[in-house]
C-alpha cells in the first residue's frame, strides 16, 4: 500500500513564468511530510505536481521525475487518471459534491473505478467514514446530501472519499485552513492515525501544525520577487523546528522573515 | 425646488445636512424602490437632494414601470379585443378544430388544432434542439481548446442574428429537399407509430410539421447553448478538481459535476427556447403548408401555429369581428409562452435553494 516518493528534480511552469526550480526530494512510506513556507512559494504547486493535478491548469507544465517507488509518474506510458487513483488528494476547502449523498461521496472513486457491488460499496463506504472518524456521526444519516454537514465534518467526508479508494499516498492541501480548532484537532488526530497506513504529505501555512503532525518538514521559499520558488531545506521537523541549517528557515519559523 | 428649500438654513443646517446626507442617502440608495423611506430625508430633514439623483432615479424608476405597464397593456388590449369575439364564436372555442372567419356574421372559430400543431412543432425542435445544444456546450466549456472555443462560440452566437424569414426560406428551399428522404425513411419504417404515420400533407414538397421542426429547431441552438455554457462554465473548480484526484476521466468529470451543477441553468435555458419556438412566426409561415384536413397527430401533418395562422390571415384583416377571432389565437400564445417562461425561470430559482 504506502508507497515512497522521490521527487527528482522538479521544474514546474505555468506557462513562460517559471514557478519552482529545481526541487529534489524524498518522502519515506507511512510518514508525515510537512512543506511550509510563505505565500506563493510554491508548496502547493509542488503537492499538485505529485498527483499530475498541476498539468490540468491550461499551460501548465512539468520537468523532472516523480517516482512513485521506483516508478516514474511522468513517463509517457503513464495515464494521470491511473496516477490520480492511486494518490489521493484533500483539498484546501472540503468539496464534497453537492448533489449525492454521503455515502455516494465516500464511493464515488471506487464507482469511477467501475465498482458496481452494493454490499461492497457499502461496506467501503462504513470502513472508510470510520477511518475518517466520521461514521458514529453520520450513520443514521448516510442517505442525506453531503453539504448538509458542518465543515469539519465536509472534510473529514472528503478525507474519507480519499481513503476509500486506498491510495498509496494521500497528498493534503492545507486541509484545516477553512476549519476551526476543533474540527483542525480532529484532523490532526485523523493524520497521526492514517500515517500508520498511508504515506502523507501535507501543505500548511500553520507551524505548530507541521511541527505538531509531521515527521520531516520541508521549508520552500522564494528566492525573490518574480523568481521561482525553491526548497530551502528538508530534514526531521525537530530538526527543523529546533537548529534548521539554513538561515531563511530559522528567519521564517521564529518569525522574522523578511 | 429642491435648492430654494435648502437655502433657508444655511450655516446651522450645513454641518447637520453633512451628517444626514451620508446617513439618509447611503440607505435610500439601498432601498430606492421603497417610496416613504426614499421620501423621510427630504421632508423630515431637508437634506440636500441632488438633482443629479432626481434626475436619475425618475428615469431608472420611469423604465421599470415602463415595461410592466407595457406588459399590463398588451395583455388588456388582447382582452377587449378577444372577449366579444368569443362571445359571438359559433362552435367552443377551447375545443373546436374549425377556422372560418370569413364571414363575420357566423365566425366559427377554435383554438384546438392551431395549439396542438403549435406545441408538435416546438417539440419537434425541442427534441432536437436540445441534446444538440448540450453537446455543443459541453464541448466549448470542456473539451475545445480555448483558441477553438471563442471563435465557434462567437459562431453559435451569430447563428441568432441570422434573420428568421432567411431561416424561412433556407428551411423551404434548401433543407425541406435534403430532409425528404429521412421523412420517408420514419415514416416507412416507423410508420405504425401514431407520430411517424402518413400525414396530410406531400412529404416530398417537405411543408411538414417536421421540417418546420427541425429549423425551428436550429433557430434555438445558439439560445440554448449561450445560456448553458454560461452555467457549465460556473461549476466551482473545486467540484472539478475534486472529481480530478479521485482519478475520474473528462467525461467522469463532466457526469459527477458539471451536468449535475448546470441541470437547472440547462433546463431552464430550453424551456427559454420553448417560449420562443412557441412565437416563432415568420420561418413557419413559410414553411407550414396548411393542409385541408385537421392535425392528425403525425409529424409529417402539414397546418399551422398561432403565428403563424395569424401572419398568413392579416393581410385580409377587415373586419373587427374576424379580426378579433385571431386576436384571440394570439392571447392564448400570449399566455402560453408567459406560461413556459415563467416555468423555466421557476426551475432555476427552485434548484438555488437546492444548493
Amino acid at each position: 500500500m504506502a508507497k515512497r516518493i522521490d521527487v527528482k528534480d522538479l521544474n514546474i511552469y505555468y506557462g513562460k513564468f517559471h514557478a519552482v526550480d529545481g526541487v529534489t526530494l524524498s518522502v519515506p512510506p507511512r510518514s508525515v511530510t510537512a512543506f511550509i513556507g510563505p505565500s506563493g512559494c510554491g508548496k502547493s504547486t509542488v503537492l499538485r505536481s505529485l498527483n499530475r493535478m498541476h498539468e490540468v491548469i491550461p499551460g501548465a507544465r512539468v520537468e523532472g521525475d516523480v517516482l512513485l517507488d521506483g516508478q516514474n509518474i511522468y513517463a509517457s506510458a503513464v495515464d494521470p487518471v491511473q496516477v490520480r487513483r492511486t494518490i489521493g488528494m484533500v483539498f484546501q476547502r472540503p468539496n464534497p459534491f453537492p448533489t449525492m449523498s454521503i455515502r455516494d461521496n465516500v464511493v464515488a472513486g471506487l464507482k469511477l473505478a467501475g465498482v458496481r457491488n452494493k454490499s461492497q460499496l457499502d461496506e467501503v463506504a462504513e470502513r472508510a467514514l470510520r477511518g475518517a472518524n466520521l461514521w458514529n456521526e453520520v450513520k443514521d444519516r448516510l442517505n442525506r446530501p453531503g453539504g448538509g454537514l458542518s465543515g469539519g465534518q465536509q472534510q473529514r467526508l472528503c478525507i474519507a472519499r480519499a481513503i476509500a479508494v486506498r491510495p498509496d499516498v494521500l497528498l493534503m492541501d492545507e486541509p484545516c485552513s477553512a476549519l476551526d480548532p476543533i474540527s483542525t484537532l480532529a484532523i490532526e488526530d485523523l493524520i497521526t492515525e492514517l500515517k500508520k497506513d498511508y504515506t502523507i504529505v501535507i501543505v500548511t501555512h500553520n507551524m505548530q501544525q507541521a511541527a505538531r503532525v509531521s515527521d520531516q518538514t520541508a521549508f520552500f521559499n522564494l528566492a525573490g520577487v518574480g523568481q521561482p520558488g525553491r526548497l530551502v531545506e528538508i530534514d526531521d521537523t525537530e530538526k527543523i523546528f529546533s537548529n534548521p541549517t539554513q538561515k531563511a528557515t530559522e528567519d521564517y519559523i521564529s518569525g522574522r522573515f523578511g | 425646488m429642491s435648492e430654494s428649500s435648502a437655502t433657508p438654513t444655511p450655516a446651522g443646517a450645513s454641518v447637520d445636512s453633512g451628517n444626514t446626507g451620508v446617513g439618509g442617502r447611503v440607505p435610500s440608495a439601498d432601498t430606492t424602490p421603497e417610496g416613504p423611506i426614499s421620501a423621510q430625508p427630504v421632508t423630515g430633514n431637508k437634506t440636500k437632494v441632488r438633482p443629479g439623483d432626481r434626475i436619475f432615479r425618475g428615469l431608472t424608476t420611469g423604465s421599470g414601470v415602463l415595461v410592466v405597464v407595457l406588459i399590463g397593456l398588451i395583455g388588456l388590449f388582447l382582452l377587449v379585443q378577444a372577449i366579444p369575439s368569443i362571445g359571438l364564436d359559433q362552435v367552443n372555442f377551447l375545443t373546436s378544430r374549425e377556422w372560418s372567419t370569413n364571414d363575420p356574421a357566423n365566425l366559427r372559430f377554435g383554438i384546438l388544432d392551431l395549439l396542438l400543431v403549435t406545441v408538435a412543432t416546438s417539440v419537434v425542435a425541442l427534441v432536437i434542439a436540445m441534446p444538440v445544444s448540450l453537446g455543443i456546450a459541453l464541448f466549448l466549456t470542456q473539451y475545445a481548446p480555448p483558441k477553438l472555443a471563442r471563435p465557434f462560440a462567437y459562431a453559435v452566437d451569430l447563428l441568432a442574428a441570422v434573420p428568421s424569414i432567411i431561416f424561412g426560406l433556407w428551411g423551404l428551399y434548401v433543407l425541406a429537399p435534403q430532409l425528404a428522404p429521412i421523412a420517408s425513411w420514419l415514416n416507412d419504417t416507423l410508420g405504425f407509430i401514431p407520430i411517424f404515420a402518413d400525414g396530410n400533407v406531400s412529404s416530398e414538397i417537405g411543408g411538414t410539421i417536421f421540417t418546420a421542426g427541425v429549423v425551428l429547431g436550429i433557430m434555438l441552438l445558439p439560445i440554448i447553448t449561450s445560456l448553458t455554457r454560461e452555467v457549465f462554465q460556473r461549476t466551482p473548480v473545486a467540484q472539478i478538481e475534486g472529481a480530478l484526484a479521485l482519478g475520474a476521466t473528462r467525461w467522469e468529470v463532466i457526469r459527477t459535476t458539471v451536468l449535475p451543477f448546470g441541470k437547472a441553468g440547462y433546463i431552464s435555458a430550453s424551456m427559454l427556447g420553448l417560449g420562443r419556438a412557441l412565437g416563432e412566426t415568420i420561418a413557419l409561415t413559410i414553411i407550414l403548408l396548411a393542409p385541408s384536413t385537421t392535425f392528425g397527430g403525425s409529424i409529417f401533418d402539414g397546418g399551422a401555429t398561432f403565428a403563424s395562422k395569424i401572419a398568413s390571415a392579416s393581410s385580409e384583416f377587415n373586419d373587427p369581428r374576424s379580426v378579433g377571432a385571431y386576436i384571440t389565437a394570439g392571447l392564448v400564445l400570449f399566455l402560453l409562452t408567459f406560461l413556459v417562461n415563467f416555468a423555466g425561470r421557476a426551475i432555476v430559482s427552485g434548484k438555488k435553494e437546492y444548493r
